[in-house]
């Protein structure tokens, strides 16, 4: 009976098995719509400069997307068929609220996905909830290594490299042309984005520039502080000559704005890791000579490159909202993008409208066009993307009456990662072994 | 030298700012008893008002100076609009309410007039630096200052002046100290407080605004940039007394300096240093430096 009894369970346990394997197999039932979160700072201070250009950028490719007119390779209607309706949130309250909204989204109004993000601390906050309910959930723009160093992710995707790229491609660009740098500060937000940047550039110059001295009093205000007169006194009275920072939102602009009035970008070289934004905004008042990154291929860096998607990208922009695409109108892009790929590869598969996990199978280590480049999910177990960074330096053309970049220089995804499965931190310190520059 | 001189000017600057920023919220609680959350909305509606009309102004290739006159009737504008339409519409209909009702008030007014701002202006950011570019820039002890930036304390040094001869020099102070002192004497006296409380709103919305508008120029104005300015404007109140000019001028300048030799020392404690000295003066001093343990003055 014993044996009867075990012998049942096992044939149960095999056939429950079997249903659920095809269950897991078989696509969903097909949907014509699917409601997707689209998460990012659409008031406060980072609107203007980050949230409202990556919702833009978004909103152009959802509806170019849904109604088939994007160029190949995304060409077909549609997220495997069915329409992608956006619900667009907004970022900004910190992350307590952004975990409460998420939760309203997920539980209340059963998204099939959410999309976005812009704040390291807000990805930060949002991942262990979106592994907790389960939802697919895909980051945009937040640059902290943390949220795939410090754990393996099953939920939660990010198509934009983290910040040590963007440190070690600025320290390779730093040593190539400006070889006499004898010295170096910073100034960077005070939370986990700000100290990462710092950290990590601060690594990578010993290690690549192993001459340059990092100063030991770099400035942390704190986040929107909006005055920084003091900050810009102490970085002048440094001996070091060039300031790193990671400013970005309405940060970078007050900065540039005050360090102008002092003269600040006469005596210091300002290497800004994202600060394209401000370039826009402030026209022709920006300072000539600013080594000038944008988290990888997009923004100023790429505005009159002629590659089919991305003057696609930048021509369509222009003509939906009067400027030119920022960074984060691409990075919002790059993440819609590899929803589509993932769900119409997922489809493929499966024969039908894919489920959230065909979908994650299908994002899980994809590799796919951006609007600027190659993107390739192959860091924290396939969740976390790469591509290449690149800087430049900023100069106002005069007979365009536009400003631009000059000396732009990309650094490939096998100098400026850590190999899959080592920590960023530690392979710095071991001095990048492996990487291919 | 060059090192004590440059935290001495950094932190009279900062502290400048601080003070014409928190004297409103000060002189609002002293008399009205109210803790004013839409301080930082009025703050905040100073400077679009500000940056909103000097680049107005500079688009229409108006001289730069105008951007004074603009700083100066922008902020006088809001004080007397939307001073006058939160003390009458809605203020004056709570004074007999408990205080923290009123507080809750003044945050939902707050909330409001935040979003009225990206309604009216939008949510790009506005900047209005040709104030500061007109004045220009100064060597001193080999650090390059903009002088908009030092101009402030001197401001800040007309505002406290005004304040004090106003309350001591002037009927209107006198009468001022009288509503401060016990209202229904007022009252029965026949000072029309109401009166007395709506100039007051005005004067510390307008004040509010005024620390907004003149800061305009030197930052990048966009929504949300009013909320850190209330909680640094209650820290320095806080640790002066709440009520007292003479505290609000004391406390921006501890902080102020503080602050300055934290940011040349040791940046890390830049945060921790405003909030440690309100810490301890709270700790020595529940009531802050500045107001006397029984009564309330200003």
């Amino acid at each position: 009976m014993k044996f009867g009894f075990s012998r049942l369970m096992s044939r149960s346990a095999l056939v429950g098995g079997a249903v659920a394997a095809a269950l897991v197999a078989a696509p969903a039932i097909a949907k014509d719509k699917i409601d997707v979160a689209v998460t990012a700072f659409l008031t406060g201070p980072a609107a203007g400069p980050f949230g409202v250009p990556g919702k833009q950028g978004a909103e152009l490719i959802i509806n170019a997307i849904n109604g088939g007119t994007m160029p190949a390779p995304y060409n077909t209607k549609g997220f495997a068929g069915a329409m992608l309706n956006p619900l667009f949130t907004d970022e900004s309250g910190g992350g307590a609220k952004q975990v409460g909204e998420y939760r309203n989204l997920v539980q209340k109004r059963n998204v099939d996905a959410v999309v976005g993000y812009i704040s390291s601390g807000s990805c930060m906050a949002i991942t262990p909830v979106a592994e907790e309910l389960k939802k697919l959930t895909i980051f945009s723009v937040c640059g902290t290594p943390r949220v795939f160093e410090e754990g393996n992710r099953t939920y939660v995707f990010r198509t934009q490299a983290h910040a040590v790229g963007d440190s070690i491609a600025a320290a390779h660009y730093v040593a190539e042309k400006f070889p006499d740098v004898k010295g170096f500060t910073g100034i960077n937000q005070n939370y986990a984005w700000g100290q990462d940047s710092w950290k990590f550039f601060k690594l990578a110059m010993a290690k690549i520039k192993p001459s340059a001295e990092a100063s030991s009093k770099p400035q942390f205000p704190k986040i929107f502080a909006g005055q920084y007169g003091t900050e810009i006194s102490a970085l002048s009275t440094d001996k070091a000559e060039m300031v790193h920072s990671s400013f970005w939102d309405g940060d970078i602009e007050a900065f540039v704005v005050q360090g102008l009035a002092r003269g600040f970008f006469r005596n210091k070289k300002f290497v800004s890791v994202v600060g394209g934004s401000a370039i826009d905004s402030l026209g022709k008042k920006f300072p000539d000579g600013v080594v000038m990154g944008t988290r990888g291929e997009g923004g100023i860096l790429l505005r009159h490159n002629t590659a089919p998607l991305n003057a696609w990208f930048v021509s369509e922009y222009k003509k939906a909202y009067g400027v030119f695409p920022l960074g984060p109108s691409y990075q919002y892009a790059n993440a819609i993008l590899a929803l589509k790929m993932a769900m119409d590869n997922a489809a493929k598969a499966a024969g039908g409208f894919p489920t959230q996990e065909q979908t994650m199978a299908a994002l899980k280590g994809i590799k796919y066009q951006g609007i600027g480049g190659e993107i390739a999910l192959t860091l924290g177990n396939g969740h976390q993307a790469v591509h290449p960074v690149g800087y430049g330096i900023t100069k106002w053309d005069k007979e365009k009456g536009e400003p631009t970049v000059t000396d732009v220089k990309f650094y490939g995804t096998d100098c400026i990662y850590a190999p899959p499965g080592k920590n960023s931190e530690e392979w710095l310190n071991a001095g990048m072994p492996g990487a291919k520059c | 030298m060059q090192l004590i001189t440059t935290m001495l000017l950094d932190g009279l600057s900062y502290a400048s700012y601080l003070f014409i920023v928190s004297v409103g919220l000060t002189i609002i609680f002293g008399v009205m008893k109210i803790l004013n959350v839409a301080h930082g909305a009025f703050y905040a509606w100073g400077a679009y008002a500000a940056a909103f009309s000097i680049t107005l102004l500079a688009d229409n290739e108006y001289p730069d100076w105008l951007g004074f006159v603009a700083i100066f009737a922008g902020s006088i504008a809001v004080g007397l609009v939307l001073g006058s339409a939160v003390e009458r519409l809605i203020l004056r209909k709570m004074y007999h309410e408990e205080e923290v009702l009123i507080v809750l008030a003044t945050f939902g007014i707050f909330l409001v007039l935040e979003d009225l701002i990206i309604i009216t202006f939008g949510v790009n950011p506005y900047f209005a630096y040709q104030p500061m570019a007109l004045l220009g820039q100064v060597e001193i002890v080999g650090i390059f200052r903009d002088v908009y930036s030092l101009s402030l304390i001197a401001l800040a040094g007309v505002v406290a002046l005004a304040c004090w001869y106003g309350l001591n020099k002037t009927k209107w102070g006198k009468i001022l100290t009288v509503v401060i002192y016990d209202r229904e004497i007022s009252l029965a006296m026949g000072i029309n407080v109401q009166m007395v409380y709506l100039v007051t709103f005005m004067v510390g919305a307008g004040l509010g605004a005024l620390g907004g508008a003149y800061v305009s120029p030197t930052i990048s104005v966009v929504p949300g940039f009013g909320v850190d300015v209330i909680v640094l404007s209650f820290a320095v109140v806080v640790i002066g007394g709440m009520g007292s000019i003479p505290g609000a001028l004391i406390g921006s300048l501890m902080v102020g300096i503080l602050r300055a030799v934290a940011v040349h020392q040791l940046p890390q404690f830049e945060l921790f240093v405003i909030f440690a000295v309100m810490a301890v003066v709270l700790m020595i001093r529940p009531e802050g430096l500045f107001a006397p343990e029984k009564q309330r003055t200003i």
